[in-house]
């Protein structure tokens, strides 16, 4: 009963090949909103907008914590010991190497801007805490130096930097690239 | 047999269209409003941005001062398919506003200027404290006001809008209650606070008539009238309860366009699968009549 | 009917998976070479639409979950944040809410197809009863789907819909309290009937599956509402059903196309997007469209108590449809007067429908008076007597033999169906 007459296959095959690619475009095209709308939305993309942070309350020695897209970020007001004794340290030999010079921003070496996100497995460390004058992770012993390097423990990487510029000596915009350095 | 049909179908006919008729008298007697030519209104229908800035200009100059809309934020002012500001001009009039932050580090709310992110401030702290402000009447909150408000049009109107996709009864409404202010007629009483309106349902509203000719400065020489403010108040409203109205009318065209040639395949390739069938002669073939009663 | 072709697994892993779980070959002898009257006109592709339909309003409906938030102080706002800040929101939402219209468009043209040709009757009785529990089921959902965007319609629905169960003697008001957890309406109660609103969707799914396997044992009804006799009164359902179903679920979607995307709002009504004020009723509370038939009815009957039972009766009587219609034809085709109290019946209820947008006074409620009495007796009386009395025209004597242009000997009067099969 279903038989295909020999005679015509070709544009029978034409127009079911047709049909079929048309409604397979539809399909995936009625996927793109069912998918879509699990992306951030409007207003928590508005939400993540950058942040305004005034530095000039912050004494030296001072470590606070901002919240920017949910995440936390510390801001350390560094003294000179505390940038000494990051820069001292032979940092090719580091867990994860960076040198200080590459995690603060030139003219701006005593502000230190980091995601307070242990790299491990996402605790928050604790400031002024452990062996290196940094921070101290409670959930499984890493330990953070004065450039928010990872020196000691499970964590594999550096604590993160956000994107931040100066907009004033005084004032930081979290969430806005600096600048590329001349 | 015919004959009995036709009265069945006759009398359910006459029951269900002349009653409705007959009814019009005990209706209240209400002017509808006038319909109004809209730039959004039809399949192509887009917003015309200028028209949104004056409205959005009214508004800011006129109704926010007992009007809330508190489901649009400043950002929405520099979405596509709006007025069309650009964002630092969008960020300029949130920082006009003064929205409430806190609690700061002594346990207080505090005023600041707007942000982007912010949605528009409402002119009163809650419901109560506006009715406080305006003689007991609750001005609504204007942000989906335009598709909130409406008018029956009847029978059989109402089938024919479905075809000539008329969505703008809200807009068409508000204009007219903003253009609708009069005298009341002779013998009619106005309950005291309220003024008449030509077109609110009763005629007596709470609020008193908020424009007059000239009271907005429009610099791109639109004419300053109350008529003109109501249009582009209610067009401004309108985008306000429906910004994606453009970015809806446009993928409705790709996807009816879609539709049309898909339908259009899948009727030509079921006519080509059953061409067999209707037309294979051997299993049409009629069976002699001992055939029939065997089955 | 036999003779169609088994699935013969071809590859190692069909053959595998044959053996452990035998889905290939149900969906291959039910959907595939299943035997499907050649002669079934587009009124039969209800039933494909109606599926694709709940399956389209169960995932916008998820997707919509993930947005939405049930409670009455952040409801309203969170359905407004889905308009206007989640990707594609606007779609989603109006995809659900016409959906939900159109999911009703497609089962009446189903129910009216089943009536007019008879598929209610035996061997298919079961098959329509589970069909009224699907209507039923449906609703229910829609009901309460209704009462999220928690507008003023949204509330004033509830409130009177939950209101009916009072009528009931002695145990009313303890089961109005139960349903709305609280005193009145309120957050209890929007939280319950999302919950349902989530669950009763899948309840329906499950009722599908019985209802198409209660349909596949008995086979499709036809136009002739003559049972298919012979292998050449069938087709195998893929392609030929399949391409039909196809092709005008596509020219249904162009109609719920041109409702999403030009006039979402239409068949709404504006007072729902004002947000739900527990102190103020609206001035005529109103159903959504396809309640207004059953709501006007409900109005028709003066007093509280009958009315319910009324509104309730109105579907329920549907269930007992084999039984009321005491006829051995099937077809409307072949019953004229049946025919013609059907059609004036389907006039009712579209008249009803507009009744029931109406305000109750004047001369709207003798009217809906005279149809809801219609309706009644129709069901009630017309029916069985039809059965009794009616002249019916002759019967083909095959689904083939009806397809046939040419051939029909004149004046051949065929036996009525014995309903045994070949």
């Amino acid at each position: 009963m279903t038989t295909i007459s020999a005679a015509e296959p070709s544009r029978r095959d034409f127009l079911l090949v047709a049909t079929g690619t048309v409604a397979a475009v539809g399909a995936a095209a009625a996927l793109v909103p069912l998918i879509g709308q699990m992306e951030p939305d409007a207003s928590t993309i508005a939400a993540g907008a950058p942040l305004e942070v005034n530095l000039a309350p912050i004494a030296e020695g001072q470590i606070v914590k901002v919240f920017w897209r949910s995440k936390p970020i510390f801001i350390f007001h560094r003294s000179k010991r505390d940038i000494d004794s990051a820069r001292e340290v032979n940092w090719h030999t580091l867990p994860d190497p960076a040198p200080d010079s590459a995690r603060v921003q030139a003219g701006h070496e005593q502000w230190l801007v980091l995601i307070g996100i242990c790299t491990h497995l996402g605790c928050i460390p604790l400031a002024h805490q452990g062996n290196y004058d940094g921070w101290f992770c409670p959930c499984h012993g890493s330990q953070y130096d004065t450039s928010g390097r990872i020196r000691q423990g499970p964590a594999p990487l550096n604590l993160g930097l956000p994107p931040y510029k100066f907009v004033s000596d005084t004032t930081i915009r979290i969430g806005e690239t600096a600048p590329a350095k001349a | 047999m015919h004959a009995r049909r036709a009265v069945i179908v006759s009398l359910a006919f006459a029951a269900f269209v002349a009653v409705p008729i007959g009814c019009a008298a005990v209706a209240q007697e209400q002017e509808a409003p006038p319909r109004q030519r809209w730039s959004f209104a039809g399949p192509f229908g887009m917003y015309d941005p200028q028209q949104l800035q004056r409205g959005f200009k009214i508004y800011r100059e006129v109704c926010s001062a007992c009007h809330s809309l508190k489901l649009l934020a400043f950002r929405n002012l520099a979405d596509p398919g709006g007025p069309g500001f650009t964002e630092e001009q969008a960020a300029a009039v949130a920082a006009e506003f003064k929205v409430q932050d806190g609690p700061n580090d002594q346990g207080e709310m505090f005023q600041r200027p707007g942000r982007l992110a912010d949605h528009f401030p409402p002119p009163f702290a809650n419901d109560q404290a506006a009715r406080n402000a305006n003689g007991g009447a609750l001005p609504p909150d204007m942000s989906v006001l335009a598709k909130a408000r409406g008018f029956e049009r009847g029978f059989p109107w109402f089938i024919f809008d479905a075809f000539t996709q008329y969505q703008e009864d809200g807009p068409d409404y508000i204009h007219a209650i903003l253009d609708g202010y009069a005298d009341a007629p002779a013998g009619f009483t106005l309950p005291r606070g309220a003024q008449y309106n030509k077109y609110f349902p009763g005629h007596a509203i709470g609020m008193p008539k908020p424009l007059s000719d000239g009271q907005v400065e429009y610099t791109d020489g639109t004419p300053a009238t109350v008529d003109q403010y109501g249009r582009d108040l209610a067009a401004f409203l309108m985008w306000a309860a429906e910004p994606t109205l453009d970015a809806r009318k446009r993928l409705g065209f790709q996807v009816f366009a879609f539709l049309i040639v898909l339908t259009g395949l899948l009727y030509f390739t079921k006519k080509r699968v059953w061409h067999e069938v209707l037309h294979h002669p051997k299993s049409l073939e009629p069976r002699s009549p001992t055939e029939y009663r065997r089955g | 009917m036999s003779g169609h072709s088994i699935y013969k697994p071809q590859s190692p892993f069909m053959r595998w998976l044959e053996r452990r779980l035998p889905i290939a070959s149900l969906v291959y002898s039910s959907f595939i070479t299943y035997p499907t009257p050649r002669n079934l006109n587009y009124w039969w592709t209800f039933g494909a639409i109606l599926t694709f339909m709940l399956g389209a309003q169960i995932a916008t409906g998820i997707v919509l979950a993930m947005h939405y938030t049930p409670h009455v102080d952040y409801a309203f706002n969170s359905v407004e944040s889905i308009m206007r800040d989640v990707n594609y929101g606007w779609l989603l939402r109006y995809l659900h809410s016409n959906g939900a219209s159109f999911f009703f468009v497609a089962v009446y043209a189903h129910i009216a197809r089943g009536m007019y040709y008879g598929s209610y009757k035996e061997p298919r009785e079961v098959l329509w009863i589970l069909g009224v529990i699907l209507f039923l089921l449906m609703v229910v959902t829609g009901f309460m789907g209704y009462v999220l965007p928690w507008g003023q319609m949204s509330f004033w629905a509830a409130t009177v819909i939950t209101n009916l169960f009072s009528a009931i003697p002695l145990v009313g008001d303890p089961i109005v309290t139960w349903l709305w957890g609280g005193y009145a309406v309120g957050n209890p109660t929007l939280n319950r009937f999302y919950s349902l609103h989530y669950l009763l969707p899948f309840v329906i799914v499950g009722v599908v599956v019985l209802h198409i396997w209660a349909l596949h044992m008995v086979g499709q009804n036809n136009p002739t509402g003559v049972e298919p006799k012979a292998e050449k009164d069938t087709v195998a359902f893929t392609p030929y059903a399949t391409v039909k179903d196809v092709f005008f679920t596509g020219v249904f979607c162009l109609f719920f196309a041109w409702f999403v995307f030009y006039i979402p709002n239409y068949l709404g009504h504006p007072d729902n997007y004002i947000p739900a004020n527990p102190g103020q009723t609206p001035p005529h509370i109103v159903p959504e469209w396809y309640y207004l038939p059953f709501y006007a009815i409900l109005r028709a009957i003066p007093n509280k108590l009958l009315g319910v039972i009324a509104l309730g009766g109105s579907i329920v009587l549907l269930a007992f449809l084999p039984w009321l219609d005491t006829s051995r034809v099937r077809s409307a085709k072949y019953r004229p007067l049946y025919r013609q109290f059907l059609l004036v019946f389907f006039a009712v209820v579209i008249g009803l429908g507009y009744l029931g947008s109406r305000p109750p006074e004047g001369g709207y409620v003798i009217t809906a008076r005279i149809l809801t009495a219609y309706y009644f007796v129709f069901l009630l009386v017309i029916l069985p007597l039809l059965g009794l009395f009616e002249t019916t025209k002759p019967l083909p004597n095959s689904i083939s033999e009806s397809v046939l242009r040419e051939g029909l000997p004149a004046g051949a009067s065929a036996p009525p169906p014995s309903g045994a099969k070949a």
